[in-house]
């Protein structure tokens, strides 16, 4: 099987890797790149706990190989923080309770700064409709809502 | 530890240009598979239910992410464009907007910015959201292979359940739509068993326009998703239509005829008896929506 070396921006960071071509962007991030904080879950596109930012859009990380991730923009829940300051949703995530075991948090943040990003101030209807590929089982999406209208302003 | 489970193994291969790609179906047979938004091949080649030896990525070719209206000449869709490309479109959502809300009503946020017009159609799954408003739009879809390019009307593509009329050495590059009817007025309604986000129990196009050529005045398209082997116009409900008077009475009529028109199975996602009664209900909606549409914009022209 090929490998390909490519070269990708991951949270401001220039990387040069070289991947074989049945990887995925998700195994890229964990497996290679040590960035853990993006999660494994359906392997599927259903449940979004793999979302990232490709080229500042959100994306099932799961389902986009990392050879077609050559020459992207990649952001991860490991950059959402800048200059030791959190995200103002990952604040707001703290603030309302919206994490309990936290599996899908890193996807649901993503997703949740890409929509304030195209719309900074959407309706409850929207950021339920931004969510929808972002499953939670425990934490509830009340919660979860309420903490994107709170860093929505 | 690898994340599990992985993918298998295939070489891939990001094509330069046509000829290569048809070269390389030609020479791979079912070995090779065409990789535009990954998110239903990726998915069956993990499950086990699709195997390639070399997928060839054909999104980056010229044209096959571009969007194109001119109003004599209509709308060309390149192959890859994303669900959300159509969605966010302004010619899209101006002068076909039913395309663009199907494309909305595809999955979710995430799968939309990958998922294709393309790849949508060219699965042939009888639930294609798109299918129904590039049916009720009149588009035809553009194949490349070994002869050069072939146009294929969208009404004569879907031969059953994954099987279309797109032959092994070919591949799409683009969906084309006639110059949009004037003052016309459009809606996908989707069922699913969750309000979004699901695949389509049933799902019905409608598409009307003030015309000339029927008796009414006025013509109307209807087509429907996830209750035949494939995609379906509901042609007795819109030659019905095209013979009586726009309006509550018809579109009933019409709606219980589209109903009987669909061949509906038995799914995991839903029963025959249900999907036939969802047929007729969203027929009937879809109709009466597109009708208030029409009667508005009829009356704002002061008729």
């Amino acid at each position: 099987m090929a490998t390909h070396s490519i070269t990708l921006t991951v949270n401001g960071a220039k990387e040069q890797v070289d991947v074989a071509s049945n990887w995925t962007l998700l195994q890229l991030l964990r497996d290679r790149l040590a960035l853990t904080g993006t999660k494994n879950g359906c392997s599927a596109g259903e449940c979004g706990a793999c979302t990232v930012l490709l080229n500042g859009e959100p994306v099932n990380s799961c389902l986009v190989l990392a050879v077609e991730a050559d020459g992207a923009n990649v952001v991860t829940v490991e950059g959402l923080a800048h200059d030791g300051q959190l995200d103002p949703l990952q604040q707001a995530f703290i603030d309302e309770g919206a994490v309990q075991c936290g599996f899908c948090t890193p996807g649901m943040l993503l997703s949740a700064r890409a929509l304030l990003t195209r719309n900074p101030h959407p309706s409850e209807r929207e950021i339920r409709q931004a969510l929808v590929g972002n499953l939670c089982r425990c934490t509830g999406y009340a919660r979860i809502v309420r903490a994107v209208q709170k860093a929505a302003g | 530890m690898l994340s599990r489970p992985g993918l298998p193994s295939f070489d891939y291969v990001r094509a330069g240009s046509h000829d290569e790609v048809v070269r390389l179906l030609v020479t791979g047979g079912p070995d090779v598979r065409l990789l535009m938004g990954g998110t239903d091949l990726l998915v069956r080649m993990r499950d086990g239910v699709v195997r390639a030896r070399t997928l060839v990525d054909v999104k980056h070719l010229p044209g096959m992410r571009t969007i194109a209206y001119d109003s004599a000449a209509g709308l060309t869709v390149g192959a890859a464009v994303t669900m959300n490309q159509l969605a966010s479109n302004a010619d899209v959502r101006a002068h076909y907007a039913i395309l663009a809300e199907a494309a909305s009503a595809v999955a979710s946020y995430q799968v939309r910015n990958r998922a294709t017009l393309g790849g949508n159609l060219c699965n042939a799954s009888p639930a294609a959201d798109t299918a129904p408003a590039v049916m009720v739009l009149g588009g035809r879809l553009v194949l490349c292979g070994p002869e050069g390019e072939r146009e294929v009307p969208i009404d004569e593509f879907f031969l059953g359940p994954g099987k279309s009329a797109r032959q092994a050495n070919e591949f799409l590059t683009a969906v084309r739509l006639p110059p949009p009817r004037q003052g016309a007025r459009g809606t996908y309604l989707k069922l699913g068993r969750n309000r979004e986000g699901d695949l389509a129990v049933v799902g019905v196009g409608v598409l009307g326009s003030p015309s000339s050529e029927v008796p009414p005045g006025y013509a109307f398209s209807i087509a429907l998703a996830s209750v035949a082997p494939v995609p379906l116009r509901a042609t007795a409900a819109e030659r019905l239509l095209a013979g009586q008077k726009p309006g509550g009475a018809a579109f009933a009529a019409a709606a219980q005829l589209a109903a009987q028109e669909a061949r509906p199975i038995d799914d995991v996602r839903s029963g025959v008896a249900y999907r036939r009664a969802m047929v007729e209900s969203l027929t009937r909606r879809g109709l009466e929506t597109v009708w208030r549409g029409l009667s508005a914009a009829s009356s704002g022209r002061g008729r």
